[in-house]
């Protein structure tokens, strides 16, 4: 009798296992068969720029003159490569100092206000669209940059100041979690033996951090890699490598965006920039590996 | 009649508006051990926590009355915490060995307080290591992580840790209750060993702990000290019936 009543009880619970089951195969299936797909596409698309109009793969990345109008077309995106990297990792370099003091003063200095009020703050600056980022860029800092330096205002400069705000979110919270993740014990095992508040937080928290620190500068280089608009804004857009931080110069992504609607699908030329698409994919799996490498440092 | 280390006179610690200790007073004698035993949220933590001013790191946290080492009271605001910490040591319940090699979590307290002579910084290393019964075990690895260590011996690495900026007395807060017994009988022994040379005050749930290693024993109850006494009294003829009721398991 009893084992009967078990055995009704338990198969609604069998179905309900299967169904949940079946769902989230369902959902990881649809994930998996978009993300393939667009892998596909953009490297069937990309590659053919080298199996079917024969371009060569080192002319393309070690080239430095672009011009698919040209007689003959001529494909070298080494400037586009070059404008993408400069903007991205400069932006960093402005951006990881400023993320790591705003982290350490929202938890170590001041945390009730830190929290509070700061970190929403610093979230906000992820949410803004940017075109508007794109925009005050192109009216306040290419402007002020023409002033004070030589050129026309626009170029890699312009383009990092832009993208550091940007990433500033990204690399801030994770930096934020980070510190506020430390073992509380490890603090105060330094402030026990004498330490002060400064060498606590240069010689302990900072080191311990560090690997998380990293994962956020990655990410934040790996925002900035692929952002289009705001950079396109402020950069110049002309396609070669230049001489000064203040001369203008193009990324990847600008370099798409402003030649897409111009190419008719199928031809070199729209090849070519599913070339540098593909590039740009490329990139960010190599910095989604170099985040994972990060995190498994983390357990030490 | 023993020298005193540490004397707490009249010390009240609030979270806010809740009194956890109230108004104790206790002296503690260089050269030995007491032991603090009570039931949980007695208020013993947070009275060990006040005496090397680890309670300013909490919010909220007030600490008045006063606290002696030889002719200073360490609980004015003028004190300078920083060096104070040096002279009194801290371990805790759970090892907290920095995320650094065996040699620089020794090093780390003597480099910061101006120790930077290499020959200087590795005898204090093997001095300290010696002192916690650990040097044998590390010696061959000094400059592996310290996370490597077993918990044990992570335990006996803080130890050494607090050691190696030489203070006068180290606090203990349950200091062997998260390792397996023979860790814990290590630690017990390396206990002994150190009130030869410190004063020692330790918090501990295991009152059979506190009968093996200390000297003295006060029993706190609600932030309170009941009873205060030798430890061999304590655990024999207790004088107040709460303490007796404590050590036969009663409550608690």
């Amino acid at each position: 009798m009893a084992q009967s009543l078990e055995r009704q009880k338990a198969k609604p619970h069998i179905a309900e296992e299967w169904v949940g089951k079946v769902y989230t195969l369902l959902c990881i299936a649809f994930l998996i068969t978009t993300i393939v797909s667009i892998v596909y596409f953009v490297a069937s698309k990309g590659l053919s720029t080298f199996f079917v109009n024969h371009v060569s793969l080192t002319n393309l990345v070690t080239g430095l003159k672009w011009s698919p109008d040209g007689q003959p077309p001529v494909f070298g995106a080494l400037p586009f490569i070059f404008g993408s990297f400069s903007t991205s990792i400069l932006a960093a370099v402005i951006a990881a100092p400023l993320s790591f003091c705003a982290a350490v003063f929202m938890i170590e200095i001041a945390p009730k206000f830190g929290r509070r009020y700061l970190q929403p703050v610093i979230e906000l600056l992820a949410g803004i669209p940017s075109v508007v980022y794109g925009f005050v860029g192109l009216s306040v800092i290419v402007p002020f940059f023409r002033d004070v330096f030589p050129g026309q205002g626009v170029g890699i400069a312009a383009g990092a100041l832009v993208l550091s705000v940007m990433i500033l979110p990204t690399i801030t919270t994770i930096a934020t979690d980070a510190l506020a993740a430390l073992p509380k014990g490890l603090k105060e095992g330094s402030y026990a033996l004498g330490s002060t508040r400064w060498q606590t937080i240069y010689r302990i928290v900072l080191p311990t951090t560090l690997p998380a620190l990293m994962t956020g500068i990655v990410l934040g280089i790996a925002r900035a890699f692929g952002e289009a608009l705001a950079v396109q804004m402020v950069i110049g857009n002309a396609p070669h490598i230049p001489h000064s931080l203040f001369e203008s110069a193009s990324t990847l992504t600008s370099a798409i965006t402003l030649s897409m609607g111009n190419t008719a699908m199928g031809s070199v030329a729209n090849n070519a920039l599913w070339s540098l698409a593909l590039i740009l994919m490329f990139m960010t799996f190599v910095f989604v590996f170099i985040v994972r490498w990060l995190e498994g440092r983390k357990k030490l | 009649m023993q020298s005193i280390g540490l004397s707490a006179k009249d010390l009240t610690v609030s979270y806010g508006d809740h009194a956890a200790v109230k108004r104790v007073s206790l002296d503690f004698s260089a050269k030995q051990v007491t032991a603090l035993i009570g039931p949980s949220g007695c208020g013993k933590s947070t009275f060990l926590r006040s005496l090397n001013r680890m309670n300013d790191l909490i919010p909220n946290c007030t600490v008045t009355g006063e606290i002696w080492i030889r002719d200073q009271n360490i609980n004015s605001p003028s004190t300078d915490v920083v060096s104070l910490r040096q002279k009194i040591g801290m371990v805790w319940q759970r090892p907290n060995p920095f995320h650094k090699s065996i040699y620089e979590n020794i090093a780390f307290g003597p480099r910061y307080h101006g120790t930077k002579n290499k020959k200087k910084l590795d005898e204090i290393v093997e001095q300290s290591l010696r002192k916690a019964a650990l040097w044998e075990e590390t010696k061959d690895r000094l400059h592996n992580s310290a996370l490597a260590l077993s918990g044990g011996q992570q335990q006996r690495l803080c130890i050494a840790r607090s050691i190696a900026v030489k203070p006068d007395i180290i606090l203990m807060d349950e200091p062997a209750s998260a390792l397996d017994p023979v860790s814990t009988s290590k630690i017990e022994e390396l206990i002994s060993e150190l009130k030869q040379d410190y004063c020692i005050v330790i918090v501990t749930h295991n009152m059979h702990q506190a009968a093996r290693v200390s000297e003295k024993t006060a029993f706190f109850l609600n932030g309170e000290v009941v009873e205060y006494d030798d430890t061999p009294k304590i655990f024999t003829n207790p004088q107040r019936p709460e303490t007796n009721d404590y050590i036969t398991g009663r409550f608690g």
